[in-house]
């Protein structure tokens, strides 16, 4: 059993400080242009506090809270995997001089990250990237760099969104390890943080910290808080999604959805367990400089599946096919775990509302009948 | 005479935004100036160099016969052709005339319509004329239409992505305006190209860069009107813009009346 001890709200900065005096660049949830997203924070009066979102399908609204809670919003747009992979990032520049062509830049390390405020169904995302980009025999040496690098302050949510459906994929809202700090925070005659270390790093900080230890009302409180998250509107079945999105490959549905579908490709983007990326090799006018570049692209873009002659998926009931059965069904032969965490992302910012976990039973139905 | 490729820039019926794109490639200008010869770019210089160009960059859509006859002239002489711009892309906002009575017009607003020699439609040039690459946006973006004179002088493919404006305007962390605020945004079914440059200024797309490679207007339209309280005049006037003489555009405006 992990030992939990207290912070006091008014003491969060010492988390800050500690984190400092380590080096690591803080990143976390602030509030910019009308939604919680992750940027680069440098204490708690950067945090959200007393702010919460509203979120349905296409619709996330930010609000006004009447306490001074930090943590009581839910997943925003923005996801962790944009600082380990990051949207666009220069591999590498080629200089010709003499005939000969030199590589001009070495390699940059990334930024030592503390990620403050990972949530439950985020570090299921994260273990899951984690094998994509350093599970096979190629690994990605920045994200495994970044990742081993980063330190995580994890948060359990004591509030979920009408849009989460991580109680019912197994991956929240409690906190349980894969993290160097877990958070739960209590609003109410006390403002606190339960704190409970998930590693050598995390316990190491905690000791700097010199907390109390928690009392057992406030270790009661605080799963409750936890439990009252779990109670969500939404819920997908993983059990035999594999096999339905196999045996749904014919499906009339897919035309269905391709209705509604923009092929926008913001579900992928948002989506904290896609991984796809394109990579450009880009000359200058005088022809002396070249580039690679690696950038986030999506199963719905028009040349994803470019093959000689053209594309091979080109109607959007094609390409969400694609997305659906990869993410739910041949992700677990690829990569041993489903590639989704029930986040709620993509149906929140769908500029149309899609909503996958309304989608699979249709798929379902569309089986049975 | 020199044996760099020779460049020339023609002007149809436009404002000039898109050519004025190359003046301000400040930085590059010389870079550019040093790969090609500019054979013929009045905004630049009155200097004429005699055809035949290696390219030709050409702004603006056909709205005389007169211009209907010099496209043809044009293509003659140019070994690619290139488009920059709605207008000679797509026919431009003045394609707007394409839904009324151009005579009508004429007769309402000149003393002597008779002196008046004009189409009665604003059309692309690849209506005219075969072309080799068309670049959006209204104006275009001077870092593509760098990428497309680098790709032209290299003889590569120009690396100008057809996908939406959301991916973008996700790339770069903007918050979506129509999710987060409930503002209408054309992104989705819009071209990429601009960089998102409007979410990124907290408004919605307007569509200046024309449609995606792939587009569902209807659905991003029965979104606006259901959800968005988006009223049908207004869907109409969305879409019949900058590019509405672009097939998919103009038929989800005219499904708006
Ligand atoms: S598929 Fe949707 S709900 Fe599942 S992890 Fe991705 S964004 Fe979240
Ligand atoms: S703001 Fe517009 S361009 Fe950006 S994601 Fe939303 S709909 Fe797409
Ligand atoms: S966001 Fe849309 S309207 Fe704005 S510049 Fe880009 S393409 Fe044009």
């Amino acid at each position: 059993m992990t030992a939990t001890s207290v912070l006091a709200a008014e003491h969060l900065d010492r988390l800050f400080q500690a984190l400092a005096r380590r080096e690591y660049t803080c990143v976390g949830p602030t509030v910019r242009d009308g939604a919680i997203v992750y940027d680069r924070i440098e204490g708690a009066a950067d945090l959200p506090r007393g702010f919460t979102d509203t979120q349905a399908p296409g619709e996330y609204r930010l609000e006004r809270r009447d306490d001074d809670a930090c943590f009581a919003y839910v997943v925003g747009p923005h996801s962790w995997k944009k600082y380990l992979f990051p949207p666009e990032r220069r591999l590498w520049r080629l200089r010709r001089s003499d005939g000969s062509i030199e590589r001009v830049d070495a390699d940059e390390p990334p930024p030592r990250y503390a990620f403050i405020g990972v949530r439950a169904c985020e570090i299921a995302a994260l273990l899951i990237q984690d094998r994509v980009f350093t599970g096979g025999p190629h690994s990605d040496t920045y994200y495994g760099r970044a990742r081993e690098d980063a330190f995580v302050v994890a948060v359990s949510c004591t509030e979920s969104a009408p849009t989460c459906f991580c109680s019912s994929m197994g991956t929240g809202p409690a906190v349980t390890g894969d993290c160097d700090l877990a958070l739960t925070e209590l609003v109410g005659e006390q403002h606190v943080f339960l704190v409970e270390a998930h590693s050598p790093a995390g316990r190491e900080l905690v000791d700097e910290l010199d907390l109390q230890p928690a009392a057992t009302e406030q270790e009661h409180a605080a799963r409750a808080a936890v439990g009252a998250a779990a109670q969500q509107e939404r819920a997908l079945d993983p059990e035999g999604l594999p096999e339905l999105m196999g045996k749904s490959l014919e499906s009339p549905r897919w035309d269905e959805i391709a209705e509604r579908c923009l092929a926008c490709a913001n579900c992928t983007l948002v989506c904290p367990t896609c991984f796809c990326s394109d990579v450009e090799d880009i000359s200058d006018l005088t022809g002396e400089h070249a580039e690679r570049w690696r950038r986030w692209d999506s199963c719905f873009n028009p040349g994803f599946s470019y093959l000689h002659g053209g594309d091979v998926r080109r109607a959007t009931a094609a390409k969400y096919r694609q997305w659906l059965t990869h993410k739910l069904g041949t992700w677990v032969e690829q990569f041993d775990t489903s590639g989704c965490v029930g986040c709620g992302r993509c149906i929140t910012w769908c500029p149309v509302g899609i909503d996958i976990t309304a989608e699979v039973p249709k798929l379902a139905k569309g089986e049975a009948s | 005479m020199s044996d760099k490729p020779k460049l020339a820039v023609w002007k149809f019926a436009s404002c000039d935004g898109c050519q004025l794109s190359l003046l301000d490639c400040e930085d590059e200008l010389l870079t550019v100036a040093g790969e090609v010869e500019l054979a013929m770019f009045l905004e630049a210089s009155s200097a004429r160099v005699e055809g035949p160009y290696d390219l030709s960059l050409v702004e603006g859509s056909i709205t005389t016969p007169h211009d209907a006859e010099r496209i043809r002239a044009v293509r003659e002489q140019s070994r690619a052709l290139v488009t920059i711009g709605a207008c000679a892309t797509a026919g431009g906002i003045q394609a707007l005339r394409n839904f009324q009575d151009v005579e009508e017009f004429t007769r309402a607003v000149y003393a002597h319509p008779e002196y008046i020699r004009t189409l009665a439609r604003s059309t692309p040039i690849a209506d005219h004329v075969k072309v080799d690459f068309e670049l959006r946006g209204c104006p275009i973006d001077k870092g593509q239409l760098l990428e497309v004179l680098s790709a032209f002088l290299h003889r590569r493919k120009p690396r100008i992505p057809t996908f939406s404006v959301c991916v973008e305007c996700k790339r770069r962390g903007i918050v979506c305006v129509t999710v987060a605020r409930g503002e209408p945004c054309l992104g989705p079914v819009t071209h990429a190209g601009c960089g998102a440059i409007c979410p990124a200024f907290d408004r919605g797309c307007y569509g200046c860069f024309g449609p995606a490679a792939s587009t569902n207007t209807p659905s991003l339209a029965d979104h606006w009107k259901k959800h968005l309280g988006v009223p049908d005049d207004e869907l109409g006037r969305a879409f019949l813009s900058f590019n509405a003489w672009a097939p998919d555009f103009r038929a989800e405006g005219e499904r708006h009346g």
